[in-house]
């Protein structure tokens, strides 16, 4: 155990302050301290990809970061890309696609494409191999979660040049 | 007229019922981050339980040490044996008839096992406390090879001997050596042998099907609370068998069974990881007794892959005997099963080899015999059913190699040596060698598909002048093409020779149909992803004409779903699907007697159609299902209670015998070992077909995870007992990059015992997948002189293969 710091971290657009010891996991902190469930954690060693949040714009698997490493920066988590409202595409797409089967690594894995798609907007059937690589299912085979993210991409851009 | 036809058409679809592809109800909460995993749930003053394990894989223990453990702060308890025995809980019964060290009585059998439990404020107090536990261990010679441990002076169980040292029975009967668990056998052996004996071709090979492990995404975990005011525990797990659960909890605790709550929620996958009890369940319930609050207890993946439910680890030899022209005349297949330090292998009771007399495939065999000895060493007890109904995975892999090495003594195509052997539509139901009656099946139909879908013979000429090319120095990658037909045998099972601890293998479901037409089922089983809530809203719908997005399906909560055996071995769709239907016709029965009676007719002269009861000869003169259920509770009818539910309890008559044929075309690069599938075909015959989008997802999984198994997965053990793949760096799970996409497809046999005709798919394509992928390692190979390699072919065996067949120069 060692002493407890002050820490400063913006989740899904709100300000968050406690104090903590700096050996926390930033997962640890999202789950247990701030209660947002929707990362998980599958290994704790950066395999699988089930805990990946989006840390200032940078897909980070978030079972491998100290808090202390992430005072002061913005995350986003699964629960921050859509409302029940309005889902983001990709979550649309997953459903519609059958891009998932437990749910467990889902949340990964659909904030993690909604940063490649950030990097590429119209990726090739490798691109979304490759770039989803550090996310692992153990359901789905893959096929239908590289369809997923096809769908909303082309989704994605057609509302983006229907905006233009 | 003509309006009504396609009215008809459209009251169907409205009921997304059997056989359309309805989008998964339970994704919205997945993909917006709100499932409900165990990890997920916060109790007030929950505190977190975790484990000392032993770094050796046998030892003696001489001494625990907790007091330094004790001061660290946060840190409320440590347990160990001495604790738990007073209460009788420092070992539990397994699965198998044997019993288990909750915690290290005396010694340790294997690498990870369960020494000490650190009840904590928080996970990082728990792990502070458990490096401050000092433990003194006493290190033992340690046994890793079945085969050595059955000749070893090294006794592993001492618990089993009796006082004067000698070696009582076990659970299935006689034991030969103190580190011998049983003798199984199948068929008839002096037959089989004299068969073999007489023969004119007779191929014979050794395989060893490795260890490895079923590997969820969630690992498993707990929350055990004990309510002291009402004197209540409820149990909220990663269980397969929620109600199973309930009862061993019950059995070995002596809490009154209804005073035990289990609680399945949203699980992240199982594969057969999540079956069994383990020490953790009873750790954390006795912590919670202790203390007085809620107990976490969650496994790190090392725990995981180290300590709960190994699979697979059968050492197999095998004969098959044949005419000249390749007809098969019988079969003689000798197992050596590691089942580690305690014999928890997740199989029915009569079955400690599980279902592995199903080891004579889809062929016609008329003689056959089968012997397995399970045998103790110092490694993790487990032994479970990783995406496969029990050992079916070990039966088919055997079955479709020996039939790959028989056709290279013969000098025959594999193919058409399949098709030659077949079991016949015609001889369906079919009485194999081994015990089983095969339900159904038209297995030449389905090859016949297959083989014509991939160009089978295109395939074989390009394979030809592949080889030539290689020859000839042109290229440096041979071309393999894997073949395997495979039949399942799921759906445990028939309650007369199917049961867990003496609990018979039925299921059940219940349902109420509510006043305005909705309604809510609840069944014993639970998913771990396969989409119940989907699939089974869709069975009923079909049956009770009520559209699926009217009900709700409920399982894995023991004070309100009706008792069954759970989850594995491809059992829901075969038995709990069948409930769901036998419980829709009992609604169906009632329904149309209240139809009856609102129509001012007689019972028999309505009839069912669609969503509605009719007038026979008059279907303008009708009640909808909606109508009848609100008649079923605001109107008084004579001789007919109010309400509209019913539950049934179904014991299958029979197993369900899901069947397949696939094709896999493989690249493999001599120089690196790298194997790249460059095609891979998946027909499956599951019978009638509930949800087409969800079966062809389950296809897709299964064969990703046979391709993990075949290509590289496996739990290792060193000569010291040390697990070498303990983590995910070193334990294979394929990733999008490494897995091709798929062809799927299917031919429709439905099984005549089961009342919707399904059979069950979530497995086949694991059973049929691992031989596929090996049968196309080794077929690259044939040509060079290759009969058998064994698996996981990862990059380094694939290129010693090569090696040693001189492909290097």
């Amino acid at each position: 155990m060692s002493k407890k710091q002050h820490y400063k971290i913006t989740v899904n657009g709100k300000e968050e302050e406690f104090l903590a010891e700096p050996r926390e996991l930033l997962i640890h902190t999202l789950r247990e301290r701030l209660k947002i469930t929707g990362p998980h954690i599958g290994c704790e060693t950066s395999h699988c990809g089930a805990c990946t949040v989006t840390v200032n714009g940078k897909s980070v698997k978030s079972c491998t970061v100290f808090v202390a490493q992430a005072d002061g920066t913005e995350i986003t988590t699964i629960e921050g890309i859509g409302s029940p409202d309005a889902l983001h595409p990709l979550q649309e797409a997953f459903k519609e696609h059958h891009g998932l089967q437990c749910g467990f690594c889902t949340p990964g894995m659909i904030i993690r494409a909604s940063k490649l798609l950030e990097e590429i907007p119209n990726p090739s059937e490798e691109e979304i191999r490759f770039g989803m690589a550090g996310n692992i299912c153990r359901c789905t085979g893959y096929q239908n979660i590289v369809k997923s993210i096809q769908a909303a991409a082309a989704e994605m851009n057609s509302a983006k040049e229907a905006a233009e | 007229m003509k309006d009504e036809v396609e009215s008809r058409e459209d009251r169907v679809a409205g009921l997304k019922g059997m056989g359309c592809s309805r989008k998964r109800v339970e994704d919205a909460r997945f993909t917006q981050g709100k499932g409900n995993y165990v990890d997920d749930l916060k109790l007030d003053g929950m505190l977190f339980g975790d484990f000392v394990r032993s770094p050796y894989a046998h030892a003696r223990i001489v001494n625990i040490d907790t007091e330094a453990a004790l001061r660290v702060p946060g840190v409320l308890a440590v347990l160990t044996a001495k604790d738990l025995e007073p209460l009788g809980l420092h070992w539990m019964p397994t699965l198998a008839g044997d019993k288990q060290m909750v915690l290290a009585d005396g010694k340790v059998l294997f690498q990870g096992q369960e020494v000490a439990y650190v009840v904590a404020q928080d996970r990082y107090a728990a792990a502070d406390g458990i490096e401050a536990v000092e433990v003194d261990y006493e290190g033992l010679p340690v046994l890793v090879n079945p085969f050595e441990a059955l000749k070893s002076d090294v006794v592993l169980r001492e618990d089993l001997l009796a006082e004067d040292g000698s070696i009582p029975d076990g659970a299935h009967g006689p034991r030969k050596h103190h580190n011998h668990i049983f003798t199984w056998e199948a068929g008839d052996k002096d037959p089989t042998l004299e068969v073999i004996d007489n023969a004119d071709v007779v191929a014979e090979e050794t395989m060893y099907y490795h260890r490895t492990h079923p590997c969820p995404l969630e690992t498993c975990g707990c929350v055990a609370s004990m309510d002291k005011v009402n004197g209540k525990l409820t149990l909220w797990g990663t269980f397969q068998a929620p109600h199973a659960i309930r009862t061993v909890v019950s059995l070995i605790s002596g809490i009154e069974e209804h005073n035990i709550r289990v609680i399945s929620p949203d699980i992240g996958g199982g594969f057969g990881n999540k079956v069994g009890a383990y020490p953790g369940y009873v750790c954390s319930v006795v912590a919670s007794i202790v203390t007085g609050k809620p107990v976490k207890w969650i496994e790190d993946r090392m725990d995981n892959l180290m300590t709960t439910a190994f699979a697979r680890d059968y050492h197999m030899t095998g004969r098959i005997a044949a005419t000249k022209e390749g007809k098969i005349t019988g079969v003689h297949c000798s197992v050596t099963a590691d089942h580690g330090g305690f014999d928890a292998c997740a199989d029915p009771t009569k079955f400690p080899a599980g279902f592995m007399n199903i080891c004579t495939g889809s062929y016609d065999i008329p003689t056959a015999y089968l012997e397995v000895d399970g045998v103790y060493t110092n490694k993790a007890p487990g032994g479970v059913s990783y995406r496969c109904s029990f050992r079916v995975t070990e039966a088919v892999y055997f079955i479709e190699r020996m039939i790959e090495v028989l056709a290279i003594k013969l000098n025959m195509d594999a193919a058409e040596l399949r098709r030659i052997n077949f079991i016949k539509k015609e001889q369906f139901p079919y009485q194999a060698a081994l015990g089983w009656e095969y339900d159904s099946g038209d297995y030449h139909t389905a090859w016949d598909k297959a083989l014509k879908a991939v160009d089978y013979d295109g395939l074989r000429a390009e394979q030809a002048q592949r080889v030539e090319d290689f020859k000839a120095g042109k290229t440096r990658k041979l071309m393999g093409i894997g073949l395997t037909f495979f039949t399942e045998i799921v759906g445990a099972g028939p309650v007369k020779n199917c049961d867990i601890l003496g609990l018979g293998m039925f299921d059940s479901c219940e349902i109420r149909i509510h006043p305005t037409g909705s309604a809510i089922a609840r069944l014993g089983t639970i998913s771990q992803g396969q989409g119940h809530a989907t699939t089974f809203a869709q069975i009923l719908a079909s049956e009770i004409g009520l559209p699926a997005d009217s009900i709700t399906i409920e399982e894995g909560d023991t004070d309100t779903a009706p008792y069954g055996l759970g989850t594995y071995g491809s059992r829901s769709t075969p038995v709990a699907g069948a409930a769901t239907a036998m419980a829709g016709r009992k609604i169906r029965a009632k329904a149309q007697m209240i139809a009856a009676y609102l129509l001012e007719v007689h019972d028999d002269d309505v009839e069912f159609d669609v969503d509605r009861f009719a007038v026979k000869g008059a279907p303008e003169k009708f009640k909808t299902m909606n109508e009848i259920a609100f008649a079923a509770y605001n109107q008084a009818i004579p001789g007919i209670e109010p309400g509209l539910e019913a539950v049934s309890y179904y014991d299958p008559p029979n197993m369900t015998y899901p069947f397949g044929a696939y094709v896999c075309v493989m690249d493999i690069d001599v120089d690196t070992g790298v194997p790249v599938i460059r095609r891979f075909y998946a027909l499956d015959d599951c019978g009638t077909r509930i949800n087409p989008m969800i079966i062809e997802g389950q296809v897709h999984g299964g064969l990703t995870e046979a391709l993990a198994v075949a290509l590289g997965q496996e739990i290792a053990y060193d000569d010291m007992g040390n697990v070498k793949t303990g983590t995910l760096m070193d334990f294979f799970l394929p990733t999008a990059w490494e897995v091709p996409n798929y062809e799927t497809d299917h031919t429709v046999t439905p099984s005549p015992h089961h009342p919707i005709g399904a059979k069950g798919v979530g497995e086949s394509p694991h059973v049929g997948g691992v031989p596929c992928f090996s049968n196309a390692v080794q077929d690259a190979f044939r040509p060079f002189g290759n009969t058998h390699t064994n698996m996981p072919h990862d990059h380094w065996r694939i290129w010693k293969t090569a090696n040693e067949l001189g492909l290097h120069g």
